[in-house]
């Protein structure tokens, strides 16, 4: 069963591998962000209470689910990482920690914005702003340990720990809409078959999602080939990329 | 279609500003990202190649050092 | 401490020389204190910081009691937290300097029980003073009369906690030369689960209301980091040294 992930394990053939779902992930994203921003912006109806401050919705709750997801599957990675001492998961940890960053503070961003026509501030100390915000101070720990050792394995496998001690922080905000009853509304999206929001509504979120996620694996399999070929420079394959890149 | 005109569309009823600005930040950040991780690439790729010549560089000349050694070695015995 | 060195540097009967566990969790402990106590400054500084950001309040916000009284729980607390963060870097630093650190580590007893004796040490000289002095500090900011009991338990509770998630900060800074700046930046966002329930529980003490719950959380807290945290530091120390 865990025979065809094998060969991923060598750098070489993962750093191919990415370059190969670049291009993919590229032209989706392009597409799909696309459709969904003139979607958003000229189509979808204004919400009946909070008119067309909803739009934004579009953007903040993808980037805020996703904020988590990334984190989630740092945690994950690095947890396979340290216990199977794959030198891959911590450069994957490294390209990741910078895009659940920024992804975070885009999160946090449009929430204030969205948060001042509907209650009249950009900021309220809820649970689920706070924990988004602790989550944002977890990225920067995990990107800053992580540059401040001279040498990067030492730095990858610092920063694999710190994301596993942090990932206790998921739950809290999990679980924080029910230990805090507070003004944030409830989740209107949770299930993909039963959702709370009118259809019309509810396929241009779709898009949007997908057109994130997509991102997501552009920059990610962009910076993760980055970070292969600083940690593997020495190795003759990675020469030989190099020298194919220059040429062209 | 939901306005029909391009000022109600930056308008966006009463919100346009916050409507705006939350887009505006989104893409901006977006593109902040795509070029920081393109430039980060080449950069890692550059310094790569920049080492490569230098080794280069340095072989050739461990070569011609040794050359020149044994050339000026093979002019004292013949002389 | 010798018995462990010796364990690794005598060769033959050593390597088969494993301490009992609470044997080696003492040792380490006393090792610990003892090296403390020839150094006053270390347990001293950390508590005058402590409190002097405390008397620092009053004189920011304007000595009205009932806002004093307010906000009491929240300071005292985050002061407790950035004193612990003061005092952290004594945990490992000075054993990574001389190289000791490293010794303990090749050690054949489980570096759980003596990372377990390292962070016991350091509770007990950094938390107890902070618990001692809080009271006094307390009635110094008006805090109201009913939260006494909660301060004090919840910073018994509490305050282990602090040490054991600091201790993997400085676990995983300690390698690094300016990692005073980037500790605080690890590990004060682990800290804040425990700052709200803490607070919590002395406001709603405050109140007249049973506070039994947050207690319980704090406990779990502690409980979970008491298990978790050794290993968690045992691995970033094996990072850390390399």
């Amino acid at each position: 069963m865990w025979k065809w992930l094998h060969p991923y394990a060598n750098p070489e053939v993962s750093y191919h591998f990415a370059g190969k779902l670049i291009p993919w992930f590229k032209y989706l994203t392009i597409l799909l962000l696309s459709i969904g921003l003139v979607w958003v912006l000229l189509f979808v109806p204004a919400d009946y209470q909070q008119g067309n401050s909803f739009r934004i919705f579009y953007i903040h709750v993808p980037t805020a689910i996703l904020s988590l997801s990334i984190y989630s599957t740092m945690a994950v990675i690095a947890f396979c990482g340290l216990v199977w001492q794959l030198k891959l998961a911590d450069a994957s940890v490294a390209a990741i920690a910078p895009v659940g960053a920024v992804f975070t503070a885009i999160a946090l961003i449009t929430g204030a914005a969205w948060g001042r026509p509907t209650w009249g501030v950009w900021w309220i100390w809820d649970a689920r702003l706070t924990s988004e915000l602790i989550l944002l101070f977890l990225y920067l720990g995990v990107i800053a340990l992580h540059s401040s050792f001279s040498d990067k394995s030492q730095g990858g496998k610092a920063a694999s720990i710190l994301t596993l001690v942090g990932v206790i922080n998921i739950p809290i905000i999990k679980y924080s809409v029910e230990w805090w009853n507070t003004l944030h509304q409830g989740q209107t999206v949770t299930k993909l078959g039963a959702p709370s929001m009118a259809s019309e509504m509810y396929w241009p979120f779709l898009v949007c999602f997908f057109g994130f996620v997509c991102f997501l694996g552009w920059i990610i399999s962009l910076r993760f080939r980055t970070e292969v070929l600083s940690r593997n420079a020495m190795r003759p394959w990675v020469k030989s990329v190099a020298e194919l890149s220059e040429k062209k | 279609m939901q306005f029909t005109n391009l000022n109600d569309f930056l308008a966006m009823g009463t919100h346009g500003f916050y409507v705006w600005l939350s887009f505006g930040i989104t893409f901006a950040l977006l593109f902040a990202l795509i070029y920081s991780s393109k430039r980060k690439n080449k950069q890692v790729k550059n310094a790569i190649i920049k080492r490569q010549l230098r080794e280069k560089k340095l072989k050739k000349a461990a070569q011609l050092q040794k050359e020149s050694i044994s050339t000026s070695k093979s002019k004292e015995v013949s002389s | 401490m010798s018995d462990l060195i010796d364990t690794t540097n005598t060769t033959q009967t050593a390597s088969t020389r494993v301490l009992p566990y609470h044997r080696a969790f003492y040792l380490v402990f006393k090792r610990d204190v003892t090296l403390a106590l020839r150094h006053k400054d270390d347990i001293i500084n950390p508590l005058l910081f402590f409190i002097i950001v405390i008397t620092l309040f009053p004189l920011g916000i304007g000595p009205e009691p009932n806002t004093l009284a307010r906000i009491a729980p929240g300071i005292i607390w985050v002061a407790a937290l950035l004193a612990t963060l003061l005092s952290l870097d004594r945990l490992f630093k000075s054993d990574y300097n001389d190289g000791s650190l490293e010794q303990l580590l090749l050690s054949p007893n489980p570096i759980f029980i003596l990372v377990l004796g390292k962070i016991a040490a350091h509770w007990l000289l950094t938390g107890v003073p902070l618990i001692i002095v809080a009271p006094l500090l307390a009635v110094l900011l008006h805090l109201n009369e009913n939260s006494y009991l909660a301060l004090f338990l919840t910073l018994l509770i509490g305050t282990p906690i602090l040490s054991f998630i600091g201790a993997i900060g400085v676990a995983l800074t300690v390698g690094i030369k300016k990692g005073g700046v980037l500790l605080s930046l690890l590990i004060l966002p682990l800290y804040i689960p425990v700052l709200i329930f803490a607070t919590s529980a002395i406001d709603t003490a405050a109140m007249n209301l049973p506070y039994s719950g947050q207690l319980a959380i704090i406990g779990a807290l502690l409980i979970g980091s008491l298990t978790l945290t050794p290993l968690a530091v045992s691995a970033a120390l094996k990072v850390s040294t390399n």
